[in-house]
């Protein structure tokens, strides 16, 4: 029953403040409603049973990307010109309207497998059985280290100076 | 009504819906990437609901929603970071106005 409302409420925080982030037109305030956003989702993801997904969350989405963008919309000075649509606006709505008609409609109309088994918790060892074990994921585990060596590199050599 | 696997995979629509119109529909650069960081969200959302829903014992989705977070983190670093350069030698970054490569 908690679990129930927790949703709701969460959801419906999302929701709002996910419309906030494409409706403002103070690009600021979009990035922290944006952040408001992040932090249901962690929200969900712990009423989904996800407690180490919901820690890494915060820490990434709500700690990293959030100061990564605020930061970018403090170096540029479109913040004066706000965030104002071009003109796609309405195919854009319908693009998105049919999307979501589309989603639902494939959601609601697909009988899925549930299981019933209660959720493993917690979570966190089962995951690093899952991601350093025998028959993981250890390959994909070595390669993204890779990958985020590649883009701190390339962010680097974008903003030097010449 | 208990809340089952349909309501978390209608709000992850609902979350990738607003951020695929803030991605068509934006002029700001970094507004548009904000918005495709919605949208990963929202697909974390999916694969952790059908993760918990389907294979409870399995966890794969969660180990895909990592994943997922690496790979957004890149995105974000390198995507700011050309916004960033191209407004130093642009003084903009309308979306609109960046066609230096439009034929």
């Amino acid at each position: 029953m908690g679990l129930n409302i927790a949703f709701w409420i969460l959801a419906i925080v999302g929701i709002i403040a996910a419309l906030a982030v494409v409706l403002l037109r103070d690009v600021f305030r979009a990035a922290l409603s944006l952040v408001l956003c992040f932090l249901a989702v962690a929200g969900i993801y712990i009423t989904l049973s996800a407690d180490f997904l919901a820690a890494v969350q915060v820490l990434i989405y709500v700690g990293a990307i959030s100061v990564l963008i605020i930061l970018a919309i403090m170096l540029t000075r479109e913040v004066q010109r706000g965030s104002p649509s071009n003109r796609l606006q309405i195919p854009a709505f319908i693009v998105a309207v049919l999307f979501l008609g589309g989603i639902a409609f494939a959601v609601l109309n697909t009988p899925w497998p549930v299981s019933l088994a209660p959720p493993l918790e917690p979570t966190t060892p089962a995951l690093a059985g899952l991601l350093f074990g025998e028959g993981g994921f250890i390959l994909p585990v070595e390669i993204a280290p890779i990958l985020l060596l590649a883009a701190v590199l390339g962010a680097i050599a974008l903003v030097r100076e010449k | 009504m208990a809340i089952g696997l349909e309501h978390y995979l209608i709000l992850s629509a609902i979350l990738f819906s607003i951020g695929l119109y803030g991605a068509l529909a934006k002029r700001n650069a970094i507004v548009i990437l904000m918005s495709i960081e919605l949208m990963l969200n929202a697909v974390n959302i999916a694969m952790v609901a059908f993760s918990r829903y389907i294979v409870p014992l399995l966890l794969t989705g969660q180990v895909f929603a990592i994943f997922v977070m690496v790979v957004a983190a890149a995105e974000a670093a390198v995507g700011l970071a050309i916004i960033i350069s191209i407004y130093r030698y642009r003084e903009t970054i309308d979306a609109t106005k960046i066609d230096l490569m439009k034929w």
